[in-house]
């Protein structure tokens, strides 16, 4: 059914659609619509899950853990200083091999408290063994909570659902809501492998030293390797299913031949259309890739897409702070070993500042007329900087 | 694409009036995308939202800063220059005023609609509930999106018999629009 709603509410639809068992989470700007509409579906009965409202975002990850662990599909929703406060049940539900799904509304981190987008929240998460996937669109939100409850639980391995906070979340467009019956045939009944159960008890999660913690993270770290055949299995599966594929791994457009390839994850995937499409109108031939899976890292895809390509900018929402932004890094380690072509960071859009269309044109002009490879802020207020009063 | 900003102050629905438009749009066959300039929105402060209105899937997301219409919801705030910014040549501004479009400080080379937004709601709705009546008479004023299809989205949304008298009040507001420029 062809709709019109907030990013928010058109998540929480895909969310029903999925019959979780459970949904818990407290709530958080800017992914609070997501849990309310929840909240509200569960109050009305359209959904016939658990509900809880949870006295923090570590209690939250806590309840979606142990809903989990005895067998229940389970979902939660947090952003920024939220996920934050779950990091250290993030990584347990990970190490235990939990299907958990979350959304993460994407906003940026305190300090200074700012309620705004970027990526800092998820990007700072990347190695706690959770899947991520960052989406463009709020039709690619829906579709990829569906795909996300499928990989986690044929995984194992949790799903962390990456949407830009408010960009995506409070904004109104037309969304393509998929049929119950057409998900049910996609996303069977959850059937763990194993699962907690007073009636035939086991452990979960029992102290592992020197002498098989190691082999542990390395099953766990392989097990993410492979997990790339499956996000890609999993969404040409969709694609046959209902018709919409935004990507496995990565999408390139207009790679092939291109001067310059501008790479980055989320929304700012649509800005960046535009603005390729009108510098190749203006006769410079830029092309975009998109990275759709963050974790597991999709280096050979990355790599094959990227093929004969010299210059490469990279303008990422998030920071490593002392060193340049992270996508940028992860690229760069895409190459090793290989004839690496120039990339270059662009950090912009912290906090929620904007980013043009003619902010990105302006940066695939300046690759093109200098491709050394280099880390640049962009965007930056120089009155600020020098710190002139008034 | 046609690009809309709606200026009001908190409180006044400026989100809602901008998603009614998108959903009228949408119904009218169109795409569509609504969103607020997305901040910690206080009652009485001035606020933005945007609309972006075309006949293919809309893909930028950045804030909009060359409108081809305003829709002003609280004639006090023209007297802020940061209204008019941007506003394209020949493009066109709806004010809720009871003054003629002449006297506001809206400078040459754009068309100005006038429309009692306030009285009118307070008449038929009996509550100062603007924007519904503004997004009318932008529908009536523009023919962007259809009047129906306003009138359409505003029952979905406010269900009964205030969303009647909503819808009532659009209509009313189209017969009472001021044009000049």
């Amino acid at each position: 059914m062809r709709a019109i709603l907030e990013g928010s509410k058109a998540v929480a639809e895909a969310v029903r659609l999925c019959r979780p068992n459970l949904v818990c989470a407290y709530p958080i700007t800017p992914q609070t619509h997501i849990v309310e509409e929840l909240s509200r579906m569960v109050a009305e009965g359209s959904l016939d899950a658990g509900f809880v409202l949870a006295e923090s975002e570590f209690g939250a990850a806590s309840v979606v853990l142990g809903g989990s662990a005895v067998g229940g599909r389970a979902y939660t929703a947090t952003s920024s200083q939220g996920l934050l406060l779950m990091v250290e049940v993030i990584f347990n539900i990970a190490g235990l091999r939990l299907p958990v799904v979350m959304t993460c509304a994407n906003r940026a981190v305190s300090a200074p408290i700012n309620i705004w987008n970027d990526q800092q929240d998820s990007v700072s998460i990347r190695d706690s063994g959770w899947i991520q996937l960052y989406v463009e669109d709020n039709q690619e939100a829906v579709d990829t909570h569906i795909q996300a409850f499928r990989i986690a639980e044929e995984l194992m391995i949790p799903v962390m659902v990456c949407m830009d906070g408010y960009v995506l979340t409070h904004t109104v467009e037309p969304v393509d809501l998929p049929e119950q019956e057409e998900v049910d045939r996609f996303l069977p009944p959850y059937r763990p492998k194993y699962r907690l159960d007073p009636d035939d008890p086991f452990t979960m999660g029992a102290m592992v030293g020197p002498e098989a913690y190691m082999e542990t993270r390395y099953h766990l770290h392989m097990d993410m390797m492979e997990a790339r055949s499956v996000i890609r299995r999993v969404a040409e599966e969709y694609a046959e299913s209902f018709g919409r594929y935004h990507g496995g791994l990565v999408e390139a457009y207009d790679v092939e031949g291109a001067d310059v390839v501008l790479v980055s994850m989320g929304s700012l995937l649509g800005t960046m259309r535009e603005a390729v499409e009108e510098l190749r109108e203006e006769g410079l031939k830029v092309g975009l890739l998109k990275i759709r899976c963050f974790r597991p890292f999709p280096k050979e895809a990355i790599h094959d897409a990227l093929k004969g390509v010299g210059v490469v900018g990279v303008i990422e929402k998030d920071v490593s702070l002392g060193l340049e932004g992270t996508l940028c890094s992860e690229m760069r380690a895409a190459f090793c070993g290989e004839e690496s072509p120039e990339i270059s960071s662009f950090v912009m859009g912290l906090g929620g500042r904007d980013i043009t269309v003619e902010e990105i044109k302006q940066v695939a002009r300046e690759l093109a007329a200098d491709p050394a490879c280099r880390v640049e802020f962009r965007g930056l207020k120089e009155e600020l900087l020098r710190g002139d009063e008034g | 694409m046609k690009e809309i900003r709606i200026h009001g102050r908190g409180g006044m629905g400026n989100v809602t009036a901008a998603e009614l438009l998108a959903e009228a749009a949408f119904a009218d066959g169109k795409h569509a995308q609504a969103f607020p300039f997305f901040g910690a929105e206080r009652q009485g402060a001035p606020v933005v939202a945007f609309v972006r209105i075309d006949d293919r899937p809309i893909r930028v997301r950045q804030q909009v800063y060359a409108p081809d219409y305003l829709i002003v919801q609280d004639a006090g705030l023209l007297f802020n220059a940061d209204v008019l910014e941007g506003l394209k040549p020949g493009g066109a501004v709806l004010v809720n005023t009871t003054l003629p479009g002449d006297v506001l400080p809206i400078g040459e080379g754009f068309k100005v609609y006038t429309v009692p937004a306030l009285k009118v709601a307070l008449e038929v709705i009996g509550r100062p509930i603007i924007n519904v009546v503004m997004v009318g008479a932008f529908a009536c004023a523009t023919g962007l999106v259809r009047l129906e299809a306003v009138t359409e989205a505003i029952k979905v949304r406010f269900p009964g018999e205030l969303g009647e008298k909503e819808a009532l009040a659009t209509i009313k507001a189209c017969e009472q629009i001021g044009e000049c420029g």
